[in-house]
C-alpha cells in the first residue's frame, strides 16, 4: 500500500433471498465513496455487512487498523463497538425521545467529545426550533436531518449513509443534497454513500464502487468509472460525463448562462451563477445526439464539436455506446446501433454531439 | 355489623399482597424469558412458548395437583428443598406464590413477548450504531417502546392471580393468614350461607378487576407514530 492511511476493507459474502452477496472493496480513509447500482444489487446489504449488523456474513472486514470481523478468526466486533454513523433510509427515529433526545442518544454515550460541535451541527441542519417536539410531529425531511445530525454526532470513524434522501419528496431531496455537499468540505471522517440516484453521487462523490446482482463490477473515481464502455447494461442510465467549467457570460433576458469548458462552450439555465464561477455539471450519454453536420434549425442549444474515440454494445442489443473526445473533454453518446451504421461512423471521425440535457451540480 | 369481618380484611390483604408479589416476580423472570422468545433462533423457541402457555389451557385443578405432588414431600423438588434445610412448599404464602407463578405466567408473558415482537429489530440497530450496549439498548429504547406491553402484563398478571381458585384449593389449602384468599373466602361464605358476606366480597374483586383494567387504559400511553 502506498498511503499509510487505511480506509475500509471489505471482502463479505451474505446469502439473502434471491440475492448472493459477494463483494471485495477497498476505500480511500477519507471522503465520500458512493456505493452505486441499480435496486437489487444488494447495496443496502453490503452497507448492513460492513457496519455488523448482519450477523451471518462471512468474510473479512477492517477499518483502519481496526480488524472489524474475520470469519476466518472467529472475530466479530458488535456495532456498537465500531464507532459508525449510520443513516438509514427510513429516518429511524426512536418514537419515545424528543428531537434533542434522539441528537443526545449518541452524542451522550460518545461522553459529548469536545471536537464536535453540537450547536454549530444543530444550526447548519436547521434543528435548532425543533429540539423540544415529539418525533412524531416532524416532516420527512425533518425526520431525516435529525438522523443525520444524530449520526454525526456520535463522534463516528466511518459514516454509513443508505439512500437518505430516496424516500424524501423533490423539495426535501434538493434541500437535504445541499446540506450534504456542504457537509462534504468540512467532513473529517470518510462516508459509504449508498444511492441509485446518479445525480445524488456526481455531486458527492470522490470515489464510486459499481454493484451489481451482489458483485462490485468497477470501482474508483467516478469521472472514470462512469465513462467506462465495459459496464453492465444496467448501468446505462448512470453513463456519463462530468463537465467542469466556468461561467462567461450571463444573458438574462433569456435567463441563461454561457459556460466555457475545455471542449467548447455550453448554455444552461440561469440560477444563481455568477460570473468566472465555475461550475461541474453532468451530461448522461442518453442525452447526447449524434450528427455528421452541425444542426442549423433544432430546438437543441448545445452542440459540441467531437472526435470519435471509439465504439462499443451498450448490452441492450439495439444500443450501442459512442466515446467522444471534445478537445479534451470526454464525452459520452448512447445510440441506437442502426444510427451507428446509417451515419457510417467510426472511430477518428468528426461530428457534432447533440446535447438534449445538462443536469447540473455545485 | 361491619361491612368486612376481621377473617374477610385479611383475606382481602392476603390476596392483595399475594397478586402483588408474584406479579412483580413474573415481570422480573418474564422479561428476560419474552425477550428470548422474541429475538431466539433456537429450536427450543416453540416447545417453549408452547408450555409457558399451557397454563391457558390446562385446569387450574390439575395444574395445583401436579404441583402438589411435585413440591410435596416425596416429591424431587419437595425433597430436595427438605434436603436443603427449607421448609415444604405446600399449604405455605411462599408455595402459593410459586404455584401462582406458574399458573399466571402466560398471562404477563405473552403481552410481553408481543411487545418486544412488535418493536421490531430498526429501533435496536438504531441504537447499537449509536454506540449503545445491550443492556443499555433494553433499558432505553426496547423497554420504553415496549411499555404498553409491560403494563398490559403487570394488569393481567395481577387481576389473574387475585382471582385463581383450583390452585389454591390444591396446593395452599384455607389457612387464615396463610394461604386463605378472597376466592376461598368467598367460597366459604356461600357454603355457610352467608351470601350477604359473600356478595361484598365479590363485589371487592369485581372493583379491583374494574379497576386494575381501567389503570391499564390510563397508564398506557399512545401508540407512537412510526416512519
Amino acid at each position: 500500500m502506498t498511503e499509510s492511511l487505511h480506509g475500509l476493507d471489505a471482502k463479505l459474502a451474505l446469502r439473502r433471498g434471491a440475492l448472493v452477496l459477494d463483494v471485495d472493496m477497498a476505500l480511500p480513509a477519507r471522503g465520500i465513496t458512493a456505493l452505486f447500482g441499480p435496486s437489487g444489487a444488494g447495496k443496502s446489504t453490503c452497507l448492513r455487512a460492513i457496519a455488523g449488523l448482519e450477523q451471518d456474513s462471512t468474510g473479512r472486514v477492517s477499518f483502519g487498523h481496526d480488524l472489524w470481523q474475520d470469519s476466518a478468526r472467529r472475530v466479530f466486533v458488535p456495532p456498537h463497538k465500531r464507532r459508525l454513523g449510520y443513516v438509514f433510509q427510513e429516518p429511524s427515529l426512536l418514537p419515545h425521545l424528543s428531537v434533542g433526545g434522539n441528537i443526545d442518544y449518541g452524542f451522550r454515550r460518545a461522553g459529548r467529545p469536545a471536537h464536535l460541535d453540537r450547536e454549530g451541527m444543530i444550526d447548519r441542519f436547521g434543528l435548532r426550533t425543533l429540539l423540544d417536539r415529539r418525533v412524531g410531529a416532524l416532516s420527512g425531511g425533518e425526520r431525516q436531518r435529525v438522523s443525520m445530525v444524530r449520526a454525526l454526532l456520535s463522534d463516528p470513524a466511518l459514516l454509513l449513509f443508505d439512500e437518505p434522501l430516496s424516500a424524501l419528496d423533490a423539495t426535501a431531496r434538493v434541500d437535504l443534497l445541499g446540506c450534504l455537499e456542504r457537509l462534504h468540505g468540512t467532513l473529517q471522517v470518510p462516508m459509504l454513500y449508498v444511492s441509485h440516484n446518479i445525480d445524488e453521487v456526481v455531486r458527492l462523490a470522490d470515489h464510486i464502487v459499481l454493484l451489481e446482482g451482489g458483485h462490485v463490477v468497477a470501482q474508483g473515481n467516478p469521472q472514470d468509472t462512469l465513462t467506462r464502455l465495459d459496464l453492465p447494461p444496467a448501468m446505462g442510465e448512470a453513463l456519463g460525463t462530468v463537465i467542469e467549467g466556468t461561467v462567461r457570460g450571463i444573458d438574462t433576458h433569456d435567463q441563461l448562462i454561457e459556460l466555457e469548458f475545455q471542449g467548447g462552450t455550453l448554455w444552461l439555465p440561469h440560477h444563481e451563477e455568477r460570473m468566472g464561477q465555475s461550475v461541474r455539471c453532468r451530461i448522461a450519454a442518453r442525452d447526447v445526439v449524434l450528427s455528421r453536420e452541425r444542426q442549423v434549425s433544432t430546438s437543441v442549444l448545445n452542440q459540441v464539436a467531437c472526435r470519435i474515440v471509439a465504439m462499443a454494445d451498450a448490452g441492450a442489443s439495439s444500443q450501442c455506446l459512442v466515446r467522444l473526445d471534445a478537445s479534451g473533454s470526454p464525452l459520452l453518446a448512447r445510440i441506437t446501433r442502426r444510427s451507428w451504421h446509417d451515419l457510417g461512423l467510426s472511430p477518428g471521425d468528426e461530428v457534432w454531439a447533440q446535447v438534449k440535457a445538462v443536469a447540473l451540480g455545485a | 355489623m361491619a361491612l368486612l369481618s376481621g377473617q374477610d380484611l385479611q383475606a382481602l390483604g392476603l390476596t392483595l399482597r399475594l397478586a402483588g408479589v408474584v406479579t412483580l416476580l413474573l415481570l422480573v423472570i418474564g422479561m428476560p424469558l419474552a425477550w428470548w422468545l422474541a429475538h431466539t433462533a433456537s429450536r427450543w423457541r416453540r416447545p417453549a412458548a408452547a408450555v409457558v402457555a399451557l397454563p391457558l389451557v390446562l385446569p387450574p385443578t390439575v395444574l395445583g395437583f401436579y404441583l402438589l405432588l411435585l413440591l410435596g414431600p416425596e416429591g424431587p423438588v419437595g425433597r430436595a428443598i427438605a434436603a436443603l434445610g427449607l421448609t415444604a412448599l405446600p399449604f405455605t404464602f411462599q408455595g402459593l406464590v410459586v404455584a401462582s407463578m406458574l399458573y399466571s405466567l402466560p398471562f404477563v408473558v405473552q403481552p410481553l413477548h408481543n411487545a418486544f415482537e412488535s418493536i421490531g429489530a430498526r429501533p435496536l440497530e438504531v441504537a447499537s450504531c449509536l454506540g449503545a450496549r445491550p443492556l443499555d439498548r433494553f433499558f432505553t429504547v426496547a423497554l420504553p417502546l415496549a411499555w404498553p406491553g409491560v403494563v398490559t402484563a403487570a394488569v393481567l398478571g395481577f387481576a389473574h392471580t387475585v382471582g385463581e381458585f383450583g390452585v389454591v384449593l390444591m396446593i395452599g389449602g384455607n389457612i387464615p393468614g396463610q394461604t386463605r384468599v378472597l376466592s376461598m373466602r368467598i367460597y366459604d361464605h356461600v357454603q355457610a350461607g352467608e351470601y350477604h358476606q359473600a356478595n361484598v366480597l365479590s363485589l371487592c374483586l369485581l372493583v379491583v378487576s374494574f379497576a386494575a383494567l381501567l389503570a391499564m387504559s390510563l397508564l398506557r400511553p399512545r401508540r407512537y407514530v412510526r416512519d
